[in-house]
């Protein structure tokens, strides 16, 4: 039995940043990239199972995403991993959340998974579409923010709480195969330690191709998906007044405004 | 291709209050003869009929589902058969937990134009344009949707205020297909409280987020809160480390600050699912080192600085208050 987890390589804006000449991203000099943080949580869900499981599960994580993306994947092989996948080429840069699931969707169907996880959201882009889209794909079913799951490898189905607004959860029973968006809290990553983050480095890396797939060219990029960007910016938001001043000064302004709430006038 | 179909949404028989604010939003959009449907589904959609009753509402369409709750199989087929039927020019749902279950699927099977979490939508020259946020909300994102004929969006609560006024729209039933859902609801959860704390009901709240580091500094964030006389709270990180309890945690996962009036973040960033749950706030004080964190864009005062300096400061001036 095999476990595919789908994870993404985010990017966080410097602090102080700038946009791309074309003003539609930002200049990739001003990025700071890491493992998706839903994905951390999703990636150990998929170890735990196999750890727990009498028959033996395979976890393989797939990325799209360029040759720098080596470095999550290592990170996911490090922290129980069996095997990573890339997929990569320039048709694939511009694609929305649609197309990069049409991608992953054709690596599922290679791979014949009986359970595909993918986080919520992303932390940079929060569509929170990639694993639901990669489903319909598939056609298979598929539920989103998954926050207990109980499930035996071999099994035909699946049972899991969906968390709902307002700390309500809701039971509900799928079957398998199936794509499920794991959510932050399902579990605690556990670190990967020096020496299996020793090991991953020496494991290769599979690199896929859009045609290795079988996909044509006009499946992913700006022509597969389904939005376009136009421009970013910065948003002229609302900002609070600051209080300056060091620690004691800042406090004491904090303290008068706790003072006032309490006498009935905040 | 015309008309606005919105996608209201409903749990355990109470319509959520989210599916108002696209009434609002579907307003701007229209063009000349487009009318705005709103579509409820379930097992007695007829019963929402009366709230959805609004200003700027052409048709109710009910839509009688065999399940009773959320499903995505369902809602699919469902929504899929009413866009086949009707082929509107955009469809606005909220962006949501229920939405995130198969606003993409729908988008993917039908070929629809797709974005979500829009806080913004406008025509440019006739082209739908949707803002969204980037990077972790640090910059915005105009999308537009190049040869798609249907756009769904998915809207980002609070983003649009609900009508006020009511309206007599038509009522419409529409049929869903019959299907066989491969995912069965089994019921529903309730967490048990934990502890005594009322976050829903706390009128002063000092909420503690991943700046504070390591559990072992949760202690002197209790006795800050205990000093100033404040209900301690946390964001998502703190409760799902286990340092603070589920029922202490604010935003949309967990609690909405209703009553709060003066609300103090110490190290919290200011994630989307944080702010859904206090930004209503009217005094909001944020503590953070990174001065691009987005609390800073809902607070009333910002203080950028360490939080632990300014906690310890602010401990003192409290030094000889009674708790």
């Amino acid at each position: 039995m095999k476990i595919l987890v789908a994870v993404k390589q985010v990017a966080a804006v410097d602090e102080d940043f700038e946009f791309r000449e074309d003003g539609r991203d930002v200049d990739p000099d001003f990025l700071i990239r890491d493992l998706n943080e839903w994905d951390d949580f999703s990636l150990e869900e998929a170890v735990k199972i196999k750890e727990a499981s009498a028959e033996p599960v395979e976890v393989v994580a797939v990325s799209v995403g360029p040759a720098e993306a080596d470095e999550i994947l290592r990170k996911c092989l490090a922290k129980g991993a069996d095997r990573a996948v890339r997929i990569w080429d320039d048709a694939i840069e511009g694609s929305d959340p649609i197309a990069v699931a049409r991608v992953l969707a054709a690596a599922a169907g290679r791979e014949a998974p009986g359970l595909l996880f993918a986080g919520v959201q992303s932390s940079d882009q929060s569509f929170a579409s990639t694993g639901i889209a990669i489903a319909a794909f598939l056609d298979w079913p598929h539920a989103a923010v998954v926050s207990r799951l109980t499930f035996t490898p071999g099994a035909a189905t699946a049972v899991f709480c969906r968390e709902l607004e307002g700390g309500l959860l809701q039971e509900v029973e799928i079957q398998c195969p199936a794509v499920l968006t794991i959510q932050l809290g399902i579990n605690t990553p556990r670190y990967a330690s020096l020496r299996s983050i020793k090991q991953a480095a020496a494991k290769p890396i599979e690199v896929l191709s859009t045609a290795d797939l079988g996909l044509a060219a006009g499946d992913v990029g700006e022509a597969g998906s389904a939005s376009r960007i136009r421009r970013m910016f910065v948003p002229d938001r609302g900002h609070a007044e600051l209080i300056e001043g060091g620690a004691a000064a800042q406090a004491a302004r904090l303290a008068a405004i706790i003072r006032e709430f309490k006498g009935g006038s905040v | 291709m015309s008309g606005i179909l919105l996608v209201a949404e409903q749990r355990r028989g109470e319509l959520k209050a989210p599916s108002l604010e696209l009434i609002s939003a579907a307003q701007p959009l229209r063009r000349s003869g487009d009318e705005v449907s709103i579509a409820v589904l379930g097992s007695a959609p007829a019963q929402h009929v009366a709230a959805l009753s609004l200003a700027g509402v052409d048709e109710i369409i009910t839509v009688k589902t065999a399940a009773a709750e959320f499903d995505p199989d369902t809602f699919e087929a469902a929504l899929g058969a009413l866009i086949a039927q009707r082929q509107p020019d955009v469809v606005l749902v909220p962006h949501s937990i229920d939405s995130f279950g198969y606003a993409a699927a729908l988008a993917v099977k039908l070929r629809l134009g797709f974005a979500t979490d829009v806080f913004d939508i406008r025509r440019i020259d006739g082209d739908l344009v949707a803002t969204r946020g980037g990077y972790g909300q640090k910059v915005s994102v105009e999308v537009d949707f190049p040869g798609r004929s249907t756009v769904l969006l998915a809207l980002r609560a609070n983003s649009f205020k609900a009508p006020e006024r009511s309206g007599a729209p038509r009522v419409t039933e529409f049929e869903a297909p019959s299907i066989a859902a491969r995912s069965q609801p089994r019921g529903f959860v309730e967490l048990p409280a934990s502890d005594d704390v009322d976050m829903t009901a706390a009128e002063f709240i000092l909420t503690i987020g991943r700046g504070i580091g390591e559990e072992a500094n949760v202690a002197q964030f209790r006795e800050l809160a205990d000093a100033i006389g404040a209900t301690l709270g946390c964001s998502r990180p703190i409760a799902d480390a286990g340092w603070l309890p589920k029922s202490r945690q604010v935003g949309q996962s967990g609690k909405t600050a209703s009553g709060c009036k003066l609300y103090i973040a110490m190290g919290v960033s200011g994630a989307i699912q944080h702010l859904a749950g206090m930004k209503h706030v009217s005094t909001i004080v944020a503590v953070n080192s990174d001065a691009g964190a987005s609390i800073f864009g809902v607070a009333k005062y910002g203080i950028v600085g360490d939080v632990f300096e300014v906690a310890a400061e602010l401990r003192r001036q409290f030094e000889g208050d009674a708790a």
